[in-house]
C-alpha cells in the first residue's frame, strides 16, 4: 500500500465569502505551476479542500514544495480507498505503522456519508481494535495521542490521513494584485517582499544600480534574492535602473545633509513611474521605523510626499531581530550578508539629516533639474525576468 | 584488467574529468576577485555548495571543501579540540579508525589532550555501551568512522548519535570516506556534527573532499589566511576540484539509488566462490558494507598472492599497513583479535559499481590456480 494523495486544507481563504472561487482558482493555478515538473500528478479542487493525486510521483519531493505555497493551512498524506470496512482497516494500519516515532494513537471518524452502515463512534472502536490486534508497540490515548488517524468517509470514497503538516498560511499569491518592491540587497527588503507575498501580493522588483560604484556582484545578489522570493510565488520581473548619473548629480548639487533625502525621493518617484507603466498599483519597501536616518518619522514624511501610490511597509514596526529571524527562515539572510556595496551605502553622507524638513527638500529640489537624467535612466532600465521554478537548464547545470 | 581495489582509490569518471577540465579552462577566475571572472567563479562555487548541500540534505553553508579525507579528519578533530579546549580536553575514538584520525589524536595527546581509544568486538564493531562508559564531563569529541576501510564493518552511528544527542558540548565526528555512495547515512537525524568525505574514493579526483560542519559548531581553522569558506578553510578555492567532487557525489548517489544490489550481488558471489576454498577464512561478517570483503589465507604471505594476481592484471590489496606497530600485522585485524595466522595473511577485495560478476568468477579461478601453484 502507498500514499496516493496529498490533501490540502485551505487557509484563511475559506473565510472569503464570495471571492472564495477566485481564491481557490488562484491557489489551484499556483499549485499546478509549482508542481509542473511532476507530470503525472492531477490536482483537483473542491469547496473545502484540494487533492493532489500522485499517480506514482514521490510525495516526499512534493510535500516540501507545497509547504511553501501561500494559502495552504495544512497538508496531509492521504490514502483514498473504497468505503468498505476491510479496506479502511487495512489503510489505517498502513498509516499508523508509517508514522515515525509514535507510540500512542487515536482514531477519529467523520462520516459525511450517512449511508455508511456503522456509526462514527462505533467505527472508531472497530478500527482501533484492529490496530491494537495487528501491532505490538502501540497503545490508545484519546487525550494526547502521538498520532491521530483521521478517517473521512465521503460519498465517493474514504480518505485516511494521519499527520497534519503545517502549510505556509496566508493568501494565494496573485489574489491581492501586484506591488513593486524596492529591492536593495540588504536584509530587510526581501523580508518585506516575502511578507507582502504572504498576503497574496504578486511582486515585481526595482533595483537601483550605480556602476562603477556598485559591482556586478551587487546586482547578482539582488537577482539571487529575487530568485529566492520567486520560489514562494510567481516569476519576478526585476527592473534594474542605472542610477549613477542621477546619484552623482544629487551628490554634487545638494547640500550634504539633504542629499540622501533627495535620493530617496527620486527613487520613490522613479518607482512610481515604473509601477504606473507596468500597471502595478502599489509600492513595497523594507522600511523599518527608526532603523536608519532615512527611516525616521520625519524622513518618511519628507520622502513619502513624492508619491500618491500606496506604499506597503510590512516591516515598519517590527524588531530588527524578528526581521533577521524571518530572513534566516526564508534563506535570504545568507545572500543579504554577502559583502557587496549597494547603491544606498555608496554615497551616504557623513551626517545625513535625521529630521529633514519637507519644505526645505522641496525648495532644494526646485533648483535641481533632473529631467534629462530621469529620461535617460528610464530609457535604459533593464528588465530581468527571474523564474519561480528552478530551471533545469541552469547556466552551470552541466558542470554538476 | 580487473580492478578490485576501490577502497584504496577509484577510477575517476569521464564526466568528472570533463567538469574538471571545463572549469579549469573556462572559469579560472579567483572566486574572491571582484570582476566578472571572479563573480562567475564565485557563482559556480556557491552552486557547488548548494548542490553538495542538497545531496547531503544539509545547508550549503555547512560544507567546507577540503583536499581530501586526511584534511577533513584533521580539520574536524583539531578544529574541535582547539575551539573547545576550555570546555574539556577529552576525546573518544576507536582503535580501528583511519590513521588520519588516530595519528591526529596521538598528536593532540602530546598537546595536553587525553584520548580514549575504544576496542571493537570480534566482528569489528564499536560497542555503544563502551562509549557510554567512556564519556566524561570533559569529553568534547567522539570520532567514529561509518564504514571500516579494511573489514567493511558498519559502525552503529545512529545509536551513538542518539547517545550523544543530549550532550551539547560533546561533538560527534563521523569519517564516512568509505561509506558514502554505498551505505546510506542520514546526517540530519543522527546527531552528526562533523562528517568527512573524500573525492577519490567515489570516482572523483585525488586532492578533493569535504567536511560537513553543523551550523552552530565552532571550528578552529587548520589554515590561516584569506578567510575563504566562511573563515574555516583559508586558501583560494580549488574550483575545478570542488566541482568535480560534487559531480562525483551526484553520480555515485544515483548509482546507489538504482544499483545498490549490484555490488551486494558481487559480494555474495565472491563469498560463495570463496566458500569452496578450504584454505580461505572470511574475516568480514555478513551484512556489512557491500563493497568490501576481507579474507585470509593462513599460511600464505599475502604479498605473494598480491604479486601473483598483479601478474595476471588483477589488483587487490593487503592490509593498510600504515597504522600497525608490528610490520606485518594489520592493526584493524589485530583489534578484532584474529589469530596471528589470520591477521598476517589478509587480503581485501573492494568493488565498485563498474565491476561485474564475470570478473568475480575469473578472480576466483585465478586465485585457485595461484594457490595450487604455490603449494607445489
Amino acid at each position: 500500500m502507498l500514499y496516493d494523495h496529498i490533501l490540502i486544507r485551505y487557509g484563511e481563504l475559506s473565510l472569503k465569502g464570495k471571492n472564495r472561487k477566485v481564491f481557490i482558482y488562484q491557489l489551484h493555478e499556483n499549485v499546478k505551476m509549482k508542481l509542473k515538473d511532476f507530470t503525472n500528478i492531477k490536482v483537483s479542487s473542491a469547496r473545502d479542500r484540494m487533492t493532489i493525486l500522485l499517480n506514482g510521483e514521490d510525495p516526499n519531493a512534493i510535500m516540501p514544495i507545497c509547504q511553501q505555497i501561500f494559502g495552504i493551512q495544512s497538508l496531509s498524506l492521504a490514502i483514498k480507498i473504497d468505503n468498505t470496512e476491510e479496506a479502511i482497516k487495512e489503510a489505517a494500519l498502513f498509516t499508523l505503522t508509517n508514522v515515525k516515532g509514535a507510540k500512542t494513537f487515536k482514531v477519529t471518524t467523520r462520516r459525511a456519508n450517512k449511508d455508511f452502515p456503522i456509526g462514527s463512534q462505533q467505527f472508531n472502536h472497530h478500527v482501533g481494535t484492529h490496530l491494537l490486534v495487528n501491532t505490538e508497540a502501540f497503545t490508545v490515548n484519546v487525550h494526547e495521542p502521538d498520532v491521530e488517524i483521521h478517517i473521512d468517509i465521503r460519498k465517493d470514497a474514504t480518505y485516511i490521513t494521519s499527520e497534519r503538516i503545517a502549510g505556509a498560511g496566508g493568501l494565494p499569491v496573485g489574489t491581492s494584485g501586484k506591488s513593486l518592491l524596492l529591492l536593495s540587497g540588504g536584509i530587510d527588503s526581501p523580508v518585506a517582499g516575502y511578507l507582502a507575498m504572504q498576503r497574496g501580493v504578486r511582486l515585481e522588483a526595482i533595483h537601483f544600480h550605480s556602476p562603477p560604484y556598485t559591482s556586478e556582484a551587487a546586482k547578482q545578489k539582488v537577482l539571487d534574492l529575487a530568485a529566492r522570493l520567486a520560489q514562494f510565488g510567481h516569476d519576478v520581473n526585476v527592473h534594474i535602473v542605472p542610477f549613477t548619473a542621477m546619484q552623482q548629480k544629487i551628490h554634487r548639487e545638494i547640500p550634504n545633509g539633504y542629499s540622501m533625502t533627495v535620493m530617496r525621493r527620486m527613487m520613490l518617484k522613479i518607482s512610481e513611474i515604473i509601477a504606473e507603466r507596468n500597471k502595478i498599483l502599489s509600492i513595497t519597501t523594507g522600511e523599518n521605523l527608526g532603523q536608519v536616518a532615512s527611516q525616521t518619522m520625519e524622513s518618511m514624511h519628507a520622502i513619502n510626499a513624492v508619491t500618491n501610490y500606496p506604499v506597503l511597509r510590512p516591516l515598519v514596526t517590527l524588531d530588527k531581530n524578528n526581521i533577521i529571524k524571518i530572513a534566516q527562515e526564508i534563506n535570504t539572510y545568507e545572500i543579504s550578508i554577502r559583502p557587496f556595496e549597494d547603491c544606498c551605502t555608496v554615497f551616504v553622507p557623513k551626517a545625513p539629516k535625521t529630521k529633514p524638513k519637507k519644505e526645505k527638500v522641496e525648495q532644494l529640489e526646485q533648483q535641481l533639474d533632473l529631467t534629462r537624467e530621469l529620461e535617460e535612466l528610464l530609457d535604459n532600465t533593464l528588465v530581468v525576468k527571474v523564474s519561480s521554478v528552478q530551471s533545469k537548464q541552469d547556466e552551470f547545470e552541466d558542470l554538476f | 584488467m580487473i580492478y578490485f581495489d576501490n577502497s584504496a582509490t577509484t577510477k575517476p569518471l569521464q564526466e568528472v574529468l570533463e567538469s574538471f577540465h571545463t572549469v579549469s579552462e573556462s572559469y579560472y577566475g579567483n572566486a574572491s576577485s571582484v570582476h566578472r571572472l571572479g563573480l562567475e567563479a564565485s557563482r559556480i562555487l556557491r552552486k557547488a555548495h548548494e548542490q553538495a548541500g542538497l545531496l547531503l540534505n544539509v545547508n550549503p553553508e555547512e560544507i567546507i571543501f577540503t583536499s581530501g579525507g586526511t584534511e577533513g579528519n584533521n580539520l574536524a578533530i583539531k578544529g574541535i579540540a582547539y575551539a573547545y579546549q576550555s570546555r574539556g580536553k577529552h576525546i573518544i575514538t576507536s582503535k580501528i579508525e583511519h590513521p588520519s584520525v588516530l595519528v591526529a589524536c596521538e598528536f593532540l595527546a602530546t598537546q595536553g589532550f587525553e584520548i580514549t581509544y575504544l576496542p571493537v568486538d570480534q566482528t569489528g564493531v564499536v560497542k555503544v555501551d563502551d562509549i557510554k562508559a567512556a564519556l566524561r564531563e570533559d569529553t568534547i569529541l567522539v570520532s567514529i568512522m561509518h564504514v571500516n576501510n579494511e573489514l567493511g564493518t558498519i559502525q552503529p552511528i545512529k545509536e551513538i548519535g542518539a547517545l550523544l544527542s543530549d550532550r551539547r558540548y560533546t561533538f560527534f565526528h563521523v569519517d564516512d570516506v568509505q561509506g558514502f555512495g554505498k551505505v546510506k547515512l542520514e546526517l540530519k537525524d543522527n546527531g552528526i556534527d562533523l562528517y568527512t568525505l573524500s573525492g577519490h574514493k567515489i570516482h572523483g579526483l585525488k586532492g578533493t573532499g569535504l567536511l560537513y560542519v553543523k551550523k552552530q559548531v565552532r571550528l578552529a581553522p587548520l589554515f590561516h589566511g584569506g578567510g575563504q569558506q566562511f573563515e574555516r578553510r583559508s586558501g583560494t578555492e580549488n574550483l575545478p576540484g570542488i566541482v568535480s567532487l560534487v559531480k562525483a557525489m551526484r553520480v555515485v548517489t544515483e548509482y546507489h539509488l538504482h544499483h545498490a544490489e549490484h555490488i551486494q550481488q558481487l559480494n555474495n558471489k565472491l563469498r560463495l566462490e570463496l566458500s569452496h576454498f578450504p584454505e580461505v577464512v572470511i574475516n568480514t561478517i555478513e551484512d556489512q558494507a557491500p563493497h568490501i570483503l576481507n579474507f585470509s589465507i593462513p599460511g600464505f604471505k599475502p604479498e605473494v598472492i598480491l604479486h601473483a594476481l598483479t601478474e595476471r592484471n588483477i589488483f587487490v590489496s593487503t592490509k593498510s599497513a600504515c597504522s600497525s606497530k608490528k610490520p606485518d600485522e594489520s592493526a584493524v585485524l589485530s583489534a578484532i583479535q584474529l589469530p596471528r595466522a589470520q591477521s598476517t595473511s589478509a587480503i581485501r577485495v573492494s568493488f565498485s559499481y563498474h565491476n561485474n560478476e564475470g570478473e568475480v568468477e575469473l578472480f576466483a579461478r585465478v586465485l585457485k590456480k595461484i594457490l595450487k601453484d604455490l603449494k607445489k
